[in-house]
């Protein structure tokens, strides 16, 4: 017998232990002598506010969306991939190279092919731990977090040395050309009468959305999915219904890798249109708690992807226009982390209890 | 029904904010963040000062992110702050796109390159401070080997490293000058630690003066530097009265003048595009009573002699920016 009805579990612990993590940040902000009630109104209003909140929220949400995918497909597996972050950088090169280098007649084409080549680096910087955890036994914790800055460092050799412009200070490649610009959710929107402001969100959203459903259709209806799953439960398990582990693990990888790659569409095709050294900013990272608070379904992703726009956003309309030192932003950020991903036992064993009192009492 | 509803909201977000926010100056912080004991806390201190003397009031906002800096300008730009002052050459692509849509706003850019009628920038001749450091470094090394350590390999950088190394081998063709980056993130302008093991490192290869152009790494370095008896160079501010009589000289970048200066203009800012060299003190090395131990009369007077032919163009120091290379180092 299930020791809670379903919605409880997926509902009602996320909304709790956000309203826990709410009063925590509200003490916080207390503490150091301004108004919560004024903050909240603030990062709520700054981030689903208006359309141009809307538009920013959405935009950070794509990110994590594609990072959340990640982490969460490889967790199916039992594989716990911190690398997103290197993934994600090595997939910006590669939709650079694809973008200032060929020439594309139309933004379609050039998303098609710019999706492949981000994907392709992606999934080739996940190949190397993958190979090393499935034929060799080295963690992937391990791997997959140096490779970040192995990462790090091939991306500030690339931009430095070869992509920037000659006598350019920023370590940036040039501006991708013309065609290659994807529309943004503003212009998309224009021709069915709606006003949105112009924000970076883009396209992409709809690329990270389709992703989602993808990935939803390969976790529980595929034949690769239920070994994914298997694997991810028992490997001896796996073994014994004749599912190779070294094979699982190289394709789940792979995969993760490669929506890591893809999340360089949005940021580095949709947004800055052109490749900067610092382009993912800690999404890969972020892309961890998506995928904890998410419970590793693609939908659960999709919403704590939302709520983490909304709070990059809502951060930022806090640092704009109050003396709340930055760091309280990421503090806040941290706390629902905490309570969403951490601490959630402490919210779900006395939610248990009182669901299996009340259950006793029924009966 | 809510469409309507989140476009009134928005409305009368503007309206709220222009309200309070009139003609205020504001000031955009890169990444590193305000208090990085460098470049960014000398764009904070030359506003405070501002605000201190004038009482005058300004908004700002630390960058955490690169979707935020194009963000921060509209929205101070709609707020009708002017004018709008950011620090650090990443500012350069987002105020090239954004400057045009506010013709009435004065946007100033510090080390960054954008070509607009409303843009002022600010740049400043690092590799001739840095060169001058140079000199006092060859001249107060005894073992022959000077060490040079950067933040991130970024060309500015370079530009820092380039024009020490020239400076070294200018008083000693024979010195060696070793270089070191300190990481290839962002962390780097802030990890203390690593500077000082950088710092050890060096010492190890025979280094007796060291130059930290890193940000709030630096403070590692001249700790480090201190603690193992060889001297250090210090960065941007101002930075001998860290370890007295350690601290060989700092080389100077005037960050806190030319934002004093901007802000004293206020909106009035005539916009024009400057470099602020060794001749106006945009750039120098520093002298005050924690290093005149260390920095004898015959030191000082062949810096000021180098430091007038550079000014009367005599000398002529290369820019690494300029053809990305660099005659006196390789990266």
């Amino acid at each position: 017998m299930e020791k809670m009805p379903k919605w409880a579990d997926v509902v009602l612990i996320p909304v709790i232990s956000l309203f826990l993590a709410a009063i925590i940040s509200a003490l916080v902000i207390l503490f150091i002598g301004e108004s919560p009630t004024e903050a909240l109104t603030l990062m709520v209003n700054g981030a689903l506010g208006s359309t141009y909140g809307w538009g920013y929220t959405l935009y950070y949400a794509t990110n994590f969306l594609f990072t959340g995918l990640a982490v969460a497909i490889a967790a199916h597996a039992g594989l716990f991939n911190i690398g997103g972050e290197g993934q994600a950088m090595i997939g910006g090169l590669g939709l650079a190279l694809v973008c200032l280098y060929i020439p594309f007649p139309h933004w379609t084409i050039a998303l098609v092919v710019a999706a492949l080549g981000a994907g392709l680096f992606g999934a080739a910087w996940a190949a190397i731990p993958a190979y090393l955890q499935a034929k060799r036994g080295s963690h992937i914790v391990i791997t997959t977090i140096m490779f970040n800055f192995i990462a790090a460092a091939v991306l500030n050799y690339m931009l430095v040395n070869a992509l920037k412009p000659k006598g350019a200070m920023d370590p940036a490649t040039a501006k991708f050309p013309e065609s290659t610009q994807l529309p943004s959710l503003s212009e998309m929107l224009a021709p069915l009468g709606i006003e949105f402001t112009n924000t970076p969100a883009n396209v992409t959203l709809f690329v990270g959305i389709a992703a989602c459903v993808l990935i939803w259709g390969l976790i529980w209806h595929t034949p690769l999915g239920h070994e994914i799953r298997a694997l991810g439960k028992s490997e001896r398990g796996a073994v014994y219904a004749g599912i190779s582990p070294v094979r699982t693990v190289m394709i789940t990888m792979l995969i993760s890798g490669a929506l890591c790659g893809l999340m360089a569409i949005n940021n580095v095709m949709g947004e800055a249109e052109r490749l900067v050294l610092n382009a993912t900013e800690g999404a890969g990272f972020i892309g961890i708690a998506v995928a904890l608070m998410g419970r590793n379904h693609p939908f659960g992703v999709f919403l704590a992807a939302i709520l983490f726009g909304f709070l990059y956003q809502g951060g930022a309309e806090l640092a704009l226009w109050t003396n709340i030192p930055s760091e309280l932003i990421v503090v806040i950020q941290a706390l629902v982390i905490l309570f969403t991903g951490a601490l959630d036992h402490m919210v779900r064993m006395p939610l248990e209890k009182i669901f299996i009192a009340f259950r006793k009492e029924n009966a | 029904m809510t469409l309507m509803k989140s476009l009134m909201g928005a409305a009368a977000a503007v309206a709220l904010t222009a309200g309070s926010a009139l003609a205020n100056p504001a000031l955009i912080f890169d990444l590193g963040g305000k208090f990085d004991k460098s470049f960014n806390e000398a764009a904070y201190n030359g506003a405070k000062r501002w605000a201190d003397e004038t009482g005058g009031k300004y908004l700002e906002i630390e960058m955490k992110s690169e979707a935020q800096r194009e963000q921060a300008l509209r929205r101070f730009a709609e707020s009708g702050a002017n004018p709008i002052i950011t620090t650090g050459f990443a500012m350069s692509a987002p105020l090239a796109e954004v400057a045009a849509d506010y013709p009435d706003t004065k946007f100033v850019t510090i080390d960054g390159w954008v070509d607009a009628p409303n843009v002022h920038v600010v740049g400043f001749s690092e590799h001739e401070g840095s060169y001058l450091v140079g000199m006092l470094a060859a001249q107060a090394s005894k073992s022959g080997t000077v060490g040079f350590i950067g933040g991130m390999d970024v060309p500015l950088i370079r530009k820092f490293a380039c024009g020490y190394a020239q400076g070294v081998k200018a008083v000693n063709p024979d010195a060696t000058v070793i270089s070191n980056m300190t990481g290839t993130t962002p962390s780097a302008w802030n990890d203390p630690v690593k500077g000082s093991e950088l710092t050890k490192a060096q010492i190890s290869q025979g280094a007796d003066v060291v130059y930290a152009a890193a940000g709030g790494t630096g403070v590692g370095v001249l700790q480090t530097a201190a603690d193992e008896g060889i001297l250090s160079i210090g960065v941007d501010s101002n930075q001998n009265h860290l370890h007295p009589g350690k601290v060989l000289t700092s080389m100077l970048k005037r960050v806190d003048v030319a934002v004093y200066n901007i802000l004293k203009d206020g909106a009035d800012l005539e916009v024009s595009k400057v470099t602020l060299n060794l001749s106006d003190d945009g750039v120098g090395y520093a002298m005050d009573e924690n290093n005149a131990d260390l920095v004898n009369a015959d030191m000082q007077a062949s810096v000021e002699d180098a430091k007038a032919k550079i000014i009367s163009g005599e000398i002529a120091v290369h820019d690494y920016t300029s053809d990305d290379s660099c005659p006196a180092l390789n990266f």
